[in-house]
């Protein structure tokens, strides 16, 4: 039974795939919200139109997929999060952006308008104003009670953003994180692009993401078009996104212990992140893979030295990371920092629907690269490793696992590899369509939605990093540690910045 | 550990050796350095980078200057938390309109004599960003910048030829 069968919908949307689209009336947006509420669906997505916002929907149990559509023929919808909370930052995003107002919701504070672009709704097409208020961070009252206003310039390389603790000496008792300072438009940027402008716009939506963006961007774009990709491509391409997510794990496994002051580690696993990039630009030509999956395939093949930089890669990491995870499990003072810090209750994580390790960590048995199998994934074979804990600890572990399941992968990949055609051009034309793809990027899930027109050009896209549904997370995460944890804790989940602000 | 260490010991240097610093950079900053500053500086630079809305790729590849292949604190270039220990700005980005202030008051906080180095392809001029209604474009459209880092991203090396340049002009050593 698919999802629309138990929402009551008007009609269906013909030329979106490879799931079903449905506008819906009321009574349909309120079945979905329901669905929500109860957990028997999961929140993928939610995104507005300058006159119509739309929820992707997820039935983790048949791996089923739709999407529904309301359309605001006033200029507003029923809220979704005043009962559904995880749609809480995309709902004060579309009010951002569109103007499109949710009735009856709790919270309209501005999430990514800082009230510096010069306009209002820069995405609803009409020129309106909004009322500016100064931002009004949530309350938290009492007479111990401290606050510690961190960002959006942090004290490390890393990207901005603002976060106010509330602190009861030197216990967290209320983190509220303010976003947006990332925010460059990307949305209305590819408005009007072709698929190569806009592939690109996607490569750059999040840089440590690069190829899982410019994957799921691409495989939107090939389901809106129905066509198909070269084997040697699909190969090529979840090459790519195997040995990105190891690089991401390396520098991320090192960053967590460094934050630990266990600074060897953050040396050793810098030598392997290196050793990804320097082996991925041997083979395609970039160190972070760039610009190489477009739409209908790859843009190059992998160099001729590049397989043999793939298999050196592997001997060197299968050499040794065993070394390195006795490292960790063997030190006691890192043991100490990292076990019970940070807990994410699973029931938040099913909630919400965190992607990647965040998810994962907390019981929640979900990658959409099993979920979806899609290619070549469903040809090779995997774990997805599952721990309950739900502690920095268990974030660790779950990393480390899926860096020995990537090694595992690629192997496979390189041997099951045969030479052939690396694209099938886009045909030119198919008037209006509609695509939607999810992929499994180092973090979690990437969907990536698009309206194609006649001459192929972007009318509209959404995407949607795994960040917008872990980063609530983290100020629940954080509540009872003390400040000194919140790195240890921000690094184990190492949310995008870049890909939800947009 | 003891192994891993020990293995270390033995195992040679991944450190590679220095790039030859940038021409392009070199002439550059040839007008821009004074003979006080020279006095002030010496042959250290402090470095505090700032990600005026950058997609995180300038980042990785700045973060990875301090692995071991490239160990950038052997010339005496190190990152530092706060902006009133630097003398570089490191900035990235196609400055947001969210981030400009910010950049604005990190810059202002830093002390003189500074430089500001803006690196990547939106930090020069807003790259793919440029034109957005929500980016300010290159971040010498905000703050003055004294040497640019071209790349998408810059690598490791491409950056640390840069800084080089930026290191021996100002310690005087051309």
């Amino acid at each position: 039974m698919g999802i629309l069968d138990s929402i009551p919908h008007v009609n269906a949307i013909l030329s979106h795939r490879p799931w079903p689209r449905a506008v819906v009336t009321e009574a349909g947006w309120q079945a979905a919200i329901d669905r929500l509420v109860e957990g028997g669906l999961t929140l993928l997505g939610f995104w507005g139109e300058p006159a119509a916002v739309h929820l992707a929907l997820l039935d983790g149990g048949s791996a089923d997929v739709a999407v529904v559509t309301y359309e605001c023929t006033a200029g507003a919808f029923p809220s979704v999060a005043s009962r559904h909370l995880p749609a809480l930052r995309l709902e004060r995003t579309i009010h951002d952006l569109f103007g499109l107002v949710p009735s009856a919701a709790d919270d309209l504070r501005p999430w990514l308008d800082h009230d510096a672009w010069g306009q209002s709704y820069p995405l609803s097409g009409r020129n309106a104003s909004r009322e500016v208020r100064p931002y009004q961070f949530l309350p938290a009252e009492g007479e111990a009670l401290h606050q510690v206003a961190v960002g959006p310039v942090h004290a490390g390389i890393i990207e901005p953003g603002h976060f106010r603790f509330t602190a009861n000496g030197e216990h967290v008792v209320r983190l509220e994180q303010w976003l947006g300072y990332t925010h460059k438009g990307i949305e209305l940027l590819m408005q009007g692009a072709n698929l190569e402008a806009a592939a690109k716009l996607a490569n750059r939506t999040s840089g440590d993401s690069a190829v899982a963006y410019a994957f799921a961007f691409a495989r939107a774009a090939e389901a809106a078009l129905d066509i198909q990709v070269p084997r040697r491509a699909i190969f090529l391409r979840a090459l790519m996104a195997e040995v990105e997510r190891l690089a991401n794990h390396f520098g991320d496994i090192g960053a967590i212990c460094n934050d630990a002051s266990f600074a060897l580690m953050h040396a050793q696993t810098g030598i392997l992140r290196e050793r990804c990039l320097r082996a991925a630009d041997t083979a395609f030509g970039h160190r972070l893979m760039m610009d190489v999956i477009v739409p209908g395939g790859v843009a190059r093949d992998v160099s001729a030295d590049g397989i043999p930089a793939m298999r050196a890669l592997l001997a060197e990491i299968r050499k040794v990371f065993p070394r390195l995870i006795e490292l960790y499990d063997n030190t006691a003072s890192l043991q100490d920092r990292t076990v019970t810090t940070g807990i994410v209750k699973a029931d938040y994580a099913r909630q919400f629907g965190a992607g990647g390790y965040v998810g994962r960590a907390s019981g929640r048995d979900f990658d959409a690269r099993r979920t979806f199998a899609y290619a070549p994934y469903d040809q090779l074979s995997f774990e997805v490793p599952v721990l309950e804990a739900g502690d920095v600890n268990a974030r660790v572990w779950i990393r480390i696992r899926e860096v020995e399941q990537s090694v595992e992968l690629i192997a496979q990949m390189l041997d099951l590899m045969e030479p052939g055609e690396i694209r099938n051009a886009p045909p030119a034309g198919r008037g209006g369509c509609e695509g939607l793809a999810l992929t499994e990027a180092f973090r979690g899930d990437v969907l990536a939605w698009l309206r194609l027109d006649g001459e192929l050009r972007v009318e509209r896209c959404h995407l949607r990093d795994a960040s917008w549904f872990q980063w609530p997370l983290l100020e629940t995460a954080i509540e009872g540690n003390i400040i000194a944890d919140f790195p240890l804790c921000n690094k184990s989940f190492n949310c995008s910045y870049s890909g939800a602000d947009l | 550990m003891r192994k891993t260490l020990l293995e270390s010991l033995t195992y040679g240097s991944l450190t590679e050796p220095a790039p030859a610093p940038d021409d392009s950079a070199l002439a550059e900053l040839a007008a821009k350095v004074d003979r006080a500053a020279q006095a002030t500086l010496g042959r250290s630079l402090a470095i505090r980078e700032v990600d005026a809305g950058s997609c995180n790729g300038c980042e990785l590849e700045i973060h990875a200057l301090s692995n071991a292949f490239y160990d950038v604190e052997r010339f005496g270039l190190r990152f530092v938390a706060s902006p009133r220990h630097a003398d570089v700005l490191l900035v990235t980005g196609p400055v947001t309109k969210n981030m400009r202030q910010a950049l604005e008051r990190t810059y202002n906080a830093t002390p003189d004599p500074k430089w500001v180095v803006a690196v990547g392809g939106c930090a020069i001029d807003g790259g793919l960003f440029r034109g957005s209604y929500a980016c300010v474009g290159g971040v010498s459209e905000t703050i003055p910048v004294d040497l640019h880092i071209k790349g998408c991203p810059p690598s490791p090396t491409d950056l640390l030829k840069g800084l080089l340049a930026l290191l021996e002009h100002v310690s005087g050593k051309r």
